[in-house]
């Protein structure tokens, strides 16, 4: 799981059944010190995140574990609502 | 899943047997801008997307887990087609 800034969201009214109703969210991955890294991308809403939220993801196949496993066809899912930038400790 | 703009498509008469039926789209990943990245990427359109649109690809083993997936040699799938993205400014606060 990676620490993440939720900076926007993706209306797709054409998507894969398997996807209805699923909240996009465009997502910058941060380092410790909360600073951006790498490439934003777009994840599913399983935390109820908004947008401005710290957050933390999952990736890879257990990304769609949130949901029905099988049928959620996802790589990177928001698992998680960090109360606040001054909650990430890290020496 | 990345943001992905459909460039070309592919035609392959010999191929598994489980991807007979799909549609091979070539695609190239975007910045958030609308910028081309480099590389580009066949996905298996699963949503009926045309030339030139921005789509929702995802990857990985999650892209057999698309409806009419399964069990497919799949490793890219196109799963939405965009119709807004919406990104905070950076003056409030990222």
């Amino acid at each position: 799981m990676q620490l993440a800034r939720v900076i926007g969201t993706v209306v797709a009214t054409v998507k894969n059944d398997s996807l209805k109703s699923r909240k996009l969210l465009i997502v910058q991955s941060l380092n410790k010190d909360l600073a951006p890294q790498g490439k934003p991308l777009v994840a599913i809403d399983a935390a109820g995140a908004g947008v401005g939220e710290l957050v933390f993801w999952c990736r890879g196949k257990e990304a769609s574990f949130p949901f029905k496993r099988e049928d959620t066809p996802t790589d990177w899912t928001i698992v998680g609502i960090i109360d606040s930038d001054k909650h990430v400790c890290c020496e | 899943m990345i943001i992905a703009r459909i460039v070309g498509t592919v035609v392959a008469s010999q191929k598994d047997p489980r991807l007979e039926g799909k549609k091979l789209l070539i695609v190239r990943p975007v910045n958030l801008d609308g910028s081309d990245t480099s590389g580009y990427v066949v996905a298996v359109d699963t949503v009926g997307a045309g030339f030139h649109e921005r789509v929702l690809v995802v990857a990985g083993s999650s892209a057999r887990l698309a409806q009419n997936m399964k069990d497919t040699p799949v490793d890219a799938a196109i799963v939405g087609v965009i119709d807004t993205v919406d990104i905070m400014s950076p003056e409030s606060g990222v």
